[in-house]
């Protein structure tokens, strides 16, 4: 363990998530404004997964971590839009 | 804590004085294998009650109109009935019990990665035990939605469902503890040598079943959220006045309690698969294609939650995909029975109590899948949906299967896990009432679903009395072995003949250790070979 790598991320880099964060936080709301019909909840997913990799990359470290533990986090995320496609395979032939 | 007499892998766990005494020696323990037998005593106190509950619905049934409960009432024993047996039972059931006891010691570490999460673990599903049976000691009338919770029922009933929603919410956060801990402990806690394909199959289900626990489990909390929420506040997700949509409370439900259905099985299929080739003498069968067939349960259960719901109005889209993938999901199920079985065949087959479990095991499982079979298949199930013929189904797979498997477990490991033997002749006759009244039960119901009758209905036809009265006689049957069966094992515990370290002759790691274990279990961890394995008979 002692010879990992420790990576130390600048606190301007978490400010800039942050501040990244809470944008696209307003632009999700914002994004209902509008009227996209169908479309609206592949907007908010688009911004709530660009959150979440943000989140998971620099907060969460995944970023600098092993490479196996990316791609067990990327067999889940793939795992969860699997299970949200087919949600909407309801949805759009309703 | 030990004193200078008492070294921990001299003393057995049962006998360890710790630092606390009396009850707190065992409910500040983070020893793995006493956090099993919390779990399983806490288990067992539920199961007492939701088989009495099962048993009065079944005296409610044996005779059309009122025989000892009112509607209301009936709607309510299902619903405590459903919720405990599910989500207290059924879903913690062997990883909690047996995967806690067994899994370091299979794979040869001294504790699970996360002791102090363990128990916390526990704790989690005492509080979660305790709101549940709150919302029937206090407020507004006993939940009557069922166990599923369906909207827009379950917020418009006046009942005191926010206890019991909130008590399965806690629930899932004990389930999703076991999980993480199981995962990582499988993960960095194999005796050196052990690489994955040496590693028992029961530990494999466990990290099966550890993935779902995980990433299911957390869909099931934020829906009896949103629920709650619905209740309080009237958000309208699924309220359909408010624009919501109740389907959608559906698939968020079905999302978590179809792969649940996976937690339960995959543990269950673990220990058969320690069994039978022990009880056969003989090496597994197909162990890699168990493995594949394990991964391929848990993987290919996350997609066929929508055979749940073909009569709830999805698109017709949705109901073929769904059709499609139910069906693919019994391959890896037919690939492990035939494993098992051909495990037998040529084998040194040893009939004691846990073998007879096994088999039992295979033959009700398989009944509880081809009768899903006719559930997956669009055009069958429009005509049974919601009937008997679902209720006699399920409690195929999730009793017969869980159920047996639990029992084969504990006869099989109970001289491990107390250093004790059981008196093999009643516990053959227990296996034997308990079948027989088993299959009494349940048979009837899959005709009376056939013929129309509808589940959860306190009345019925005068047509559908004979199967009533053959399903309660048999609910009597089958709990008069049940009380052998634990009566045999509670006295064996403590007056049973002392058990050898592998009376079984079997080839796993739990069976190189004193029985019971000492506290760390090993004094060495143990080295795997190049020619070792888990199944070298």
């Amino acid at each position: 363990m002692e010879n990992e790598k420790h990576h130390i991320v600048p606190y301007k880099v978490y400010i800039y998530i942050l501040v990244a964060l809470i944008a696209m936080t307003f632009m999700s709301i914002g994004i209902t404004k509008i009227n996209l019909g169908e479309y609206s909840v592949l907007g908010a997913m688009i911004f709530a997964t660009l959150k979440s990799i943000l989140v998971l990359s620099w907060f969460m470290h995944l970023k600098f971590d092993q490479p196996f533990l990316r791609i067990m986090v990327g067999f889940v995320a793939l795992l969860f839009f699997a299970v949200i496609f087919i949600t909407f395979l309801d949805y759009y032939f309703r | 804590m030990q004193t200078a007499t008492q070294l921990e892998h001299e003393v057995n766990y049962l006998d360890y004085k710790g630092k606390y005494k009396g009850i707190f020696a065992w409910i500040f323990s983070t020893d793995h294998k006493r956090i099993a037998l919390l779990y399983m005593y806490s288990m067992l106190t539920m199961f007492v009650v939701g088989v009495a509950l099962g048993l009065a619905m079944k005296l409610e049934l044996i005779a059309p109109g009122k025989t000892i409960m009112d509607p209301q009432t009936y709607n309510a024993v299902f619903t405590v009935h459903g919720v405990i047996m599910i989500f207290m039972i059924v879903i913690p059931g062997l990883p909690a019990v047996f995967g806690n006891f067994m899994l370091p010691i299979m794979i040869g570490a001294k504790d699970v990665a996360f002791p102090k999460i363990n128990l916390l673990s526990w704790y989690f599903y005492v509080a979660g035990a305790l709101l549940v049976i709150s919302s029937v000691l206090f407020g507004n009338g006993t939940p009557d939605t069922g166990w599923t919770f369906y909207a827009p029922y379950s917020f418009k009933s006046g009942t005191n469902l926010l206890p019991a929603i909130f008590g399965a919410f806690v629930l899932g956060f004990s389930s999703i503890l076991t999980g993480l801990n199981f995962i990582v402990t499988i993960h960095r806690m194999r005796a050196p040598g052990m690489t994955w394909f040496k590693m028992p199959l029961f530990p494999w289900s466990l990290y099966g079943t550890a993935w779902i626990q995980l990433l299911a489990t957390p869909v099931i909390g934020i829906t009896l959220v949103l629920v709650a929420l619905e209740r309080i506040f009237n958000i309208g997700v699924f309220d359909p006045a408010l624009g919501g949509d109740p389907i959608l409370y559906q698939h968020l439900f079905w999302i978590y309690s179809h792969p649940a259905v996976y937690v339960m099985i995959l543990p269950a299929m673990g220990a058969i698969s320690e069994i039978i080739p022990t009880f056969s003498q003989k090496h597994i069968f197909g162990y890699r294609a168990i493995i594949v067939s394990t991964l391929a349960i848990a993987f290919v259960g996350y997609f066929v939650w929508g055979h749940h719901m073909f009569t709830s109005g999805m698109s017709g889209t949705a109901q073929y995909t769904f059709s499609i993938l139910t069906f693919i999901v019994a391959i890896p199920s037919a690939i492990k029975v035939f494993n098992w079985i051909s495990t037998m065949h040529k084998g040194s087959i040893n009939p004691e109590a846990p073998f007879l479990w096994a088999v039992t095991f295979i033959f009700v499982f398989m009944i509880g899948g081809f009768s899903g079979l006719v559930l997956g298949a669009l055009a069958t199930n429009v005509h049974v949906h919601d009937t008997a013929f679902v209720v006699a189904h399920f409690h195929f797979i999730v009793f017969g299967g869980v159920g047996f498997a639990f029992f084969g477990a504990i006869h099989y490991w109970f001289p491990k896990m107390f250093g004790r033997m059981y008196d093999k002749v009643w516990a053959k006759v227990g296996w034997a009432f308990f079948t027989v009244g088993f299959l009494t039960l349940y048979s009837p119901m899959f005709y009376l679903g056939m013929m129309g009758m509808p589940r959860r209905y306190y009345d019925y036809l005068p047509e559908f009395h004979a199967g009533n009265i053959l399903s309660t006689l048999g609910s009597w049957v089958m709990t008069f072995g049940l009380l052998i069966i634990v009566i045999n094992l509670f006295r064996s515990a403590k007056n049973g003949a002392i058990a050898s370290i592998n009376p079984w002759n079997s080839k796993t790691l739990e069976w190189t250790v004193p029985s019971p274990p000492p506290l760390e279990n090993f004094d060495e961890i143990p080295v795997y070979g190049e020619k070792d394995g888990p199944y070298e008979y």
